[in-house]
């Protein structure tokens, strides 16, 4: 008899590498045994399973994604049911409110984030994330010109919180934070956002 | 990398995060406040706040320092995108008060008339990054030995003439493939030949790659040439007097932006060069200039 071989569940990840440290997202994917595709034009979301918004400048890939018609195709994939993941500028992007100032986004999650609020690089920060008894304690956290989340909408879910302020928070399928899993060694994040 | 080896206490990783979330940009030299809006408008990742484009610098002569406070405060209140400036080589008072305004990167940099000719800033001292220029591997590691979390290539600024930008990169590239295949006995006398730090030529040697983001400028003016720089390896690029001294800076800003990010896609290289109807920024032959003109000699 032949022996079956069930492979595990994969994604086949989609992140926008318009700009920003997508790299570090695409390597995170790899790690997990997913595979990750790099979105860059509106062909490129077509057989993908998940979706990851990188960090980096949010007002340079929304000025892409207004250029190159890429704004509708991501809206309605972050709509669509499957897992989705935007760190930092992705979380702007996720967000239905922008201020600091005010800008276009693609309004999949209900909350309003002020980008850069706590101030320049000279403020930026690693931190750990408390999670009592949850299974993201200890989480290290890199904030990098981060922005804040300064209000939740009530389909919102806030998972880990810095202080008072939300830096993960999620509405079904679709993620946020406001800092930079990729950049540690820690999968956690990712693995829950995936299995979503 | 680890997180020590700074002495100011912020860790190398939070120095070089910022550089990682430029990476695929377009950083966009300024010299006014509706300059800067309009890169930050073109989709510029960030931007160098600057008293003078590099080709001015070359043309005015004399001595070159650090942008005026007002005009660097201006341009950090109009945009929000990060916001550079530059310091003189081994100025470490100027790249002190830069640090203190609040400035998201300072760059050390060969275009503007070196302060110290034995000693660069000792970058590890300060909590801001800073991006240093390189010519070679060599070069590139004694800048991030003393503290640089992120490398360009020195290129030739003001001149826009790809083909030393071109030269250094291909530098780096072709001295890292060197060192991968070196045995572990060969490493010290790499270092020595490259007038580097074993450690940073071990790890180096060992990860094939730098251990900071690795960036191109000094000569770029057009889209194919911020695309060949992404296609030599770097990941972002630095223009300087190619966006505000051509014919059309938004068309340019543009062009280089979009073909900045779909540097593997021909089709939309084209598409980006397509739409140029502007001319670029005049450009000079290198080997019609006197050596003591070449700013990329700057430094060591």
């Amino acid at each position: 008899m032949i022996p079956t071989v069930i492979p595990p569940a994969t994604h086949s990840v989609g992140v926008l590498a318009i700009q920003g440290n997508w790299a570090a997202h695409a390597r995170a994917v790899s790690a997990l045994g997913h595979q990750p595709v790099l979105v860059k034009a509106v062909e490129h979301l077509t057989g993908i399973t998940a979706l990851l918004l990188p960090g980096g400048e949010s007002s340079t890939m929304l000025h892409f994604l207004l250029s190159e018609d890429l704004l509708g195709p991501l809206t309605g994939f972050c709509r669509s049911g499957r897992p989705v993941f935007g760190t930092c500028a992705g979380a702007i992007l996720l967000a239905s409110g922008v201020t600091a100032p005010a800008q276009r986004s693609l309004g999949v999650l209900d909350m309003t984030v002020e980008r850069n609020a706590y101030g320049r690089q000279r403020e930026s920060f690693i931190t750990r994330l408390a999670d009592p008894g949850g299974d993201l304690d200890a989480l290290e956290a890199v904030f990098i010109r981060a922005p804040v989340i300064r209000r939740t909408g009530p389909g919102i879910e806030v998972l880990l919180r810095h202080g008072e302020t939300p830096v993960l928070v999620r509405s079904g399928p679709v993620w946020a934070a406001t800092f930079h899993p990729e950049m540690t060694a820690d999968s956690r994040v990712l693995a829950q956002v995936l299995s979503t | 990398m680890t997180d020590n080896g700074t002495s100011s206490g912020t860790p190398l990783r939070l120095k070089t995060g910022l550089a990682e979330m430029l990476k695929g940009g377009v950083i966009m030299d300024v010299t006014t406040v509706e300059q800067a809006r309009i890169a930050e408008e073109s989709g510029a990742c960030a931007v160098m706040a600057l008293e003078r484009v590099p080709s001015d610098i070359r043309k005015d002569g004399g001595v070159a320092r650090m942008a005026r406070i007002d005009i660097i405060e201006s341009i950090m209140a109009t945009v929000s995108i990060p916001v550079m400036a530059k310091c003189r080589i081994g100025h470490f008072t100027e790249a002190e008060v830069l640090q203190k305004l609040g400035v998201d990167y300072i760059d050390e940099s060969e275009v503007l008339t070196p302060a110290d000719e034995h000693y660069h800033v000792d970058k590890h001292a300060f909590d801001v990054p800073f991006v240093c220029g390189c010519r070679n591997l060599g070069e590139a590691l004694r800048r991030i030995g003393e503290g640089a979390a992120m490398i360009r290539t020195k290129g030739e600024a003001g001149s826009g003439n790809i083909v030393e930008a071109v030269r250094h990169m291909r530098s780096v590239v072709s001295e890292l493939k060197g060192l991968a295949i070196k045995g572990d006995e060969e490493l010290m006398t790499a270092a020595k030949d490259l007038g580097a730090p074993y450690e940073l030529v071990r790890l180096v040697a060992e990860d094939g790659k730098l251990p900071v983001p690795n960036f191109a400028a000094g000569g770029v003016a057009t889209p194919a040439d911020a695309a060949l720089m992404m296609s030599l390896g770097a990941e972002a690029v630095f223009v300087g007097s190619g966006i505000f001294k051509s014919s059309d800076p938004a068309q340019f800003a543009g062009a280089i932006v979009k073909a900045t990010t779909h540097w593997d896609d021909p089709q939309r290289v084209l598409d980006a060069c397509r739409t140029i109807s502007g001319s670029a920024m005049e450009g000079l032959e290198i080997d019609k200039l006197d050596p003591s003109e070449l700013l990329q000699s700057r430094g060591w």
